[in-house]
């Protein structure tokens, strides 16, 4: 699978971003970063990027590089927790909903119609109302957020594929509904979820950024991409580079998720296929 | 040259980046002249299509690209120009309105949001400078010349809301629209019902009597011709291997393909070509016993969808079917065919019935009934190994897949001509033909008494269509299997079946021996549906434009039909008494 | 038109789940919903006193009765007071609801004005270096979040031209609609981007999928010119997709003015409840979160209608 990805061309350039994002994640919540990014330093304050300072450093002299890896590390994690727990979610809904029909069908459809008649953002600030601002706040409201997207994009196709005549193959042999469950509508979900996944991780870290922006995500002097935006508004004349790093991670890292994503579509998504066979 | 209305010569055409790399035409030549049909026989991927669709050069829509060759074609006007070298904007002017075509599936080839009437007038406004109400009325008369009942309401419909056959026959008006020198017909009946067809097939062949518009009519079945074309043209993997006059090719095929085509290919033959290896001389064994079987399917209507009305799509159905025997259960689309068969199986709950299946027969018959379904590439989980797919019913009746379950799959595997390494691979590896093999290998892995096959031969092609009927009837023989043999298509049915019951509206209105009902229908609907079928013997026929369509099956909640009486005609042949 | 009606019988019930889920989260606030009021000021209160405003905001009273009385109140346009301007909240939400709605509908006309025709054009010019280009730019827009365009935007004017987009008191459309549009103008195409790259994708993707089904190779061969096959044949089917994005995105457009707003200092709805939900205005939250929902829900009936109206086969078979 990974090889197929990288044969195709945005695949490879999205995979190589990812890469790098998540080693930079993964270094910057290990703290192994080349400054302390939470130690401030007075004399040392808003420099331009030089050798000593990648990136420059920010209004309290500490090293945005070091932030930026910090920010990265904090935006993955709450991407990466808020989308596994939308798509486990949204999966189980979704399949059952699809399976047992009927009432329960109606019940999960209509309470997912009343998550999605709210805007995303506002039903996000609405649970960070409720729970108050954090990360794991975010992680929740992101989750929340996503839930009926999947449970949409799981109860489509497995309608379709529970009419498809291997279901009926399955069930004139007296298959269980877990083996049919599993083996023949799951299997066949995992290309369409995994999509739907990569794409939702680009949302969940756009999220996480306009959500921490706002000052309702990720709380100082922890840093996180929005966070950094955010401080450097009203300094942007004065110190540009705390606006360009952080505007440049977060392009970036959610254009590796929609690179891959759109390569995987390109690659699972039989009528592209098709179209190119 | 002269006199022709195309010659195409030595036309070759390639697919993708490098066309020249994937040619898929190798040198095509033939003439026609005005008036003429010339039918353009093959099977999928003979070039039949892309040397049509070369013609008109839609290939270049579809990532062809015409490598050499010249195609002259003559215009109304006397001219003639080269088809292969004429640009885009020379093109457009000569299609539609020089060149018709109608393709294969009409319930896709036409816009779906956009009226009938729309899409009509829009090659009258196009190629008539015709606008506003005297299109309307071109159209309107248009539809009434492919016979479309209340033409003037039909105008108003979108698409969906038509009927496939009636789809097709609005293809040919808008084809026909512009009255041009050539037709092109790509497999226009393929994807309708035999009946339909047959009204199909009678417009063409009035078109064909009283205009001079040359018909260029493209098919997998040789048969289907024989009562239209003046000359037939032979493809195979992208080259012609003959080509003549009708009564020539047929009478006196040369090339081993072209006999290949008109021998090992079912074709009907009223009843002479049926199967004489199984009697009901008591001897063997009842497999199944189906009585009174009806099925309906409520229809909810209104806000609190509530079942207003049923369909009644089977109709007290009762038939019984010996070991070693074939009942094939022919009909049109609607007449409950399959539905029978599905709830045969269980897959629809049964109104109403009875279904006894022989669980002694064979073995220890956890399942004695199974099932192989028409589309090989649907039945199979494109994501399980034949391995896991073979494994599957095993694991369902609770058996563990150990040596002598692997020893199975790999008899059985052998047993439908399959290679024996084939357990670890995946089901598209394999061909349409291949697939369904390892679907009849599946649906023995139970040793099952009957085996229900639904349309189980018809997505396949011809000459791998013969060869799966053989790996059957083998099979039969072998096992003493009875078969519940599923079909639409008359030709096939005779070379499977030992008994044959007709499926009409949701009833069996007649059921006997295969050689007593294909050769002496007695019902009139087994008449009409017997004679609508195409075959080489038939040839010159003449197709009734018969536009009768199927009843609606809808009936008020609790309404119980009446059935006729049976009326015998002979040993084994019974038929429904006729008001 | 069957469909249109159970869509119409649908959008009640769900408006009605919506309103026991925006109730039911404020009641989850963790704390006393008195104190949450008042503030430091509550500390001051006696218990007689307390129960007193309890039994006055109907506190005492279980959920069910305190989701009816507010419900119904909310039928009869009464939203409650907002505890930090002191005043009922469906007037403030009145106040700020146009902007924002004016600066969404702004966006989602330019992206679609964008987008579309840009759409339309990469996919019949498929791989070629105009697609190419075209589809770069989309993926970029796409992965750019809207308030990164905004401060890229006033970062670039600033600082590249001296100049500040006219903040400061905004003017309403009503009373000097080129000043208003002046003032929007920036915002509406920062929000926009996202969405204009969604729908060149979408439109791109879809017309290349129409160009290669069977009816508009029908509309080929009766020889119909390039131009009308695809603006007569293949647009109509393409719109099918932009039009059910529009209504979903029109939801992004809603939650991203919180942001815009933000950053342009434009006195929205968005501000609006970002305020309320930093001071605990309960009342305000409740009331704007509800009523952006139900305009949000409004506007995706209008396009499922419209969805419904494009394509003949919905109008009349999901009915």
């Amino acid at each position: 699978m990974l090889r197929t990805i990288f044969k195709h061309p945005s695949g490879r350039i999205g995979l190589t971003i990812i890469g790098i994002f998540v080693l930079a994640a993964l270094l910057g919540k290990l703290g192994i970063t080349p400054h302390d990014p939470l130690m401030q330093d007075r004399l040392a304050r808003l420099q331009g990027p030089s050798a000593q300072h990648l990136f420059g450093t920010d209004l309290f002299g500490r090293d945005v590089f070091s932030r930026l890896m910090m920010g990265i590390g904090q935006s993955f994690v709450v991407a990466f927790f808020s989308v596994a727990a939308a798509s486990l979610f949204g999966t189980v809904l979704g399949l059952t909903a699809a399976w047992f029909g009927g009432f329960w069908d109606g019940t999960v459809m209509r309470l997912m119609d009343v998550l999605l008649a709210f805007p995303a953002i506002l039903l996000a600030l609405l649970i960070i109302a409720i729970f108050g601002p954090s990360g794991w706040t975010s992680v929740l409201a992101i989750a929340i957020v996503y839930t009926p997207i999947f449970t949409r994009v799981v109860r489509g196709p497995a309608l379709s594929l529970k009419t498809r005549d291997f279901v009926d193959a399955a069930r004139t042999f007296g298959s269980g509904r877990g083996y049919i469950m599993t083996r023949h509508l799951m299997l066949n979900l995992v290309a369409p979820l995994s999509v739907q996944i990569t794409l939702a991780l680009a949302w969940a870290l756009l999220t996480e950024a306009g959500l921490s922006f706002l000052g309702l995500g990720t709380q100082p002097p922890y840093a996180s991409l929005g966070l950094m935006l955010a401080d450097a508004r009203n300094l942007m004349e004065m110190a540009p580079w705390l606006l360009f790093f952080p505007a440049a991670t977060v392009m970036f890292a959610v254009l590796g998720f929609n690179l891959l994503g759109d390569a995987m579509r390109d690659i699972l998504d039989p009528k592209t296929r098709r179209a190119l066979g | 040259m002269t006199g022709h209305l195309l010659s195409v010569r030595d036309l070759r055409v390639g697919f993708g980046k490098v066309p020249e790399d994937n040619e898929v035409v190798h040198g095509v030549d033939f003439d026609l002249t005005a008036g003429e049909t010339l039918a353009i026989v093959g099977e999928s991927g003979s070039g039949k299509s892309v040397t049509a669709m070369s013609v008109n050069r839609l290939i270049g829509y579809s990532g062809g690209r015409i490598l050499g060759g010249s195609m002259m074609f003559t215009r109304s006007d006397g001219t003639q120009v080269d088809l292969a070298a004429l640009d885009e904007p020379a093109l457009e002017k000569i299609r539609g309105r020089d060149i018709g075509m109608i393709f294969q599936e009409p319930m896709t080839s036409l816009n779906p949001v956009l009226t009938i009437g729309t899409q009509i007038e829009e090659s009258f406004r196009l190629h008539h400078g015709m606008s506003g109400a005297g299109a309307r009325v071109a159209a309107r008369e248009a539809l009434e010349r492919v016979r479309i009942p209340d033409a003037e309401r039909r105008l108003a419909n979108a698409p969906h809301q038509l009927s496939g056959g009636m789809l097709q026959r609005v293809m040919i008006a808008i084809a026909l629209a512009a009255q041009p020198r050539l037709l092109i017909a790509d497999e226009p009946t393929t994807a309708l019902d035999v009946t339909i067809q047959a009204q199909i097939m009678g417009l063409l062949a009035e078109m064909k009597r009283e205009t001079d518009t040359g018909l260029i009519f493209i098919t997998h079945d040789i048969g289907l011709v024989a009562g239209l074309a003046d000359r037939i043209m032979v493809m195979q993997h992208g080259k012609v291997v003959e080509q003549g006059a009708i009564d020539a090719v047929l009478d006196d095929p040369q090339h081993d393909y072209t006999k290949h085509l008109l021998n090992a290919v079912p074709h009907f033959s009223d009843g002479k070509s049926v199967r004489r290896d199984h009697s009901r001389d008591g001897k063997s064994g009842r497999a199944l016993d189906v009585k009174g079987l009806t099925v309906r399917f409520p229809v909810r209507a209104g806000l609190l969808r509530r079942a207003r009305s049923n369909v009644h799509a089977v109709e007290d159905v009762s038939f019984d079917l010996m070991q070693g025997e074939t009942l094939a259960v022919v009909g049109e689309s609607g007449s409950g065919k399959s539905t029978t068969a599905r709830a045969i199986l269980g897959l629809v709950n049964a109104t109403r019935g009875e279904i006894t299946a022989d669980k002694t027969g064979l073995g220890s018959a956890d399942k004695p009934v199974q099932m192989v379904f028409q589309n090989p590439n649907a039945s199979l989980n494109p994501r399980l190994t034949i391995a896991q797919i073979l494994a599957e019913p095993l694991k369902a009746v609770g058996r563990h897949i150990d040596e002598a379950a692997r020893a199975r799959m790999v008899e059985l595997l052998e047993r439908v001509e399959l290679p024996a390494d084939s357990l670890p691979r995946y089901p598209h590896e394999f061909s349409g033909g291949q697939r369904q093999r390892l679907c009849i290998a599946r649906s023995l892995m139970l040793n099952p008494s009957v085996l229900v096959l639904d349309e189980a031969v018809s997505a396949l092609d011809v000459s791998v269509q013969a060869r799966v009927l053989d790996l059957l009837a083998d099979l039969q023989r072998e096992f003493g299997l009875a078969y519940l043999f599923v079909s639409h298509d008359m030709a096939v049915v005779e070379r499977i079946a030992h008994r044959i019951a007709v499926l009409y509206a949701g009833q069996i209105v007649e059921m006997g021996s295969a050689a007593s009902v294909l050769a002496d229908p007695r019902h009139s609907y087994t008449k009409r549906l017997i004679s609508a079928v195409p075959s080489i013997e038939r040839r010159h026929m003449e197709f009734a434009i018969d536009t009768r369509s199927v009843p609606s099956l809808m009936r008020p909640a609790g309404f119980e039909p009446d059935t006729a009486p049976w009326v015998e005609h002979g040993p084994d042949h019974l038929a429904r008494a006729e008001g | 038109m069957g469909y249109a009606i159970r869509r119409l019988l649908v959008f009640p019930v769900v408006m009605f789940g919506v309103s026991v889920f925006v109730f039911v989260a404020v009641r989850l606030v963790p704390g006393d919903a008195i104190i949450a009021m008042l503030g430091t000021e509550s500390g001051l209160l006696t218990p007689d006193q307390r129960a007193a405003l309890a039994a006055y905001f109907g506190l005492d009273q279980n959920w069910f009765v305190q989701f009816w009385r507010w419900f119904s109140h909310v039928l009869q346009g009464d939203f409650g007071t907002s505890t930090t301007y002191g005043k009922p909240v469906l007037e403030i939400i009145l106040n700020s609801f146009p902007l924002t709605l004016e600066l969404a509908l702004l966006s989602m006309l330019i992206a679609l004005a964008i987008g579309l025709p840009a759409g339309v054009f990469a996919a019949t010019r498929k791989d070629k270096p105009a697609d190419l280009i075209l589809r770069i730019v989309a993926m970029i827009g796409q992965s750019t979040p809207g308030f990164v365009v905004g401060l890229l935007a006033i970062f670039v004017l600033s600082v590249g031209f001296g100049v500040l987009p006219e903040m400061g008191s905004f003017v309403p459309i009503t009373e000097d609609p080129l000043r208003n549009l002046g003032q929007l103008i920036l915002p509406a195409l920062t929000l926009g981007t996202a969405f204009a790259a969604a729908v060149i994708r979408i439109s791109r993707a879809a017309m290349l999928d129409i160009l290669s089904e069977d009816y508009v190779r029908t509309a080929r061969s009766k020889g119909l010119s390039d131009r009308k096959v695809i603006w007569r044949h293949a647009l109509p089917n393409a719109l099918i997709p932009v039009v059910t994005l529009s209504g979903v995105e029109f939801g992004y457009l809603l939650g991203g003015a919180v942001l815009i707003e933000q950053i342009f200092a434009l006195p929205g709805l968005g501000r609006v409840v970002l305020d309320a939900i930093q001071q605990r205005d309960y009342a305000l939250v409740q009331g704007s979160v509800l009523f952006v929902a139900f305009n949000f829900m409004v506007v995706n009936l209008l396009v499922d209608l419209a969805y419904s109206a494009l394509d003949p086969r919905i109008r009349l078979d999901k009915g």
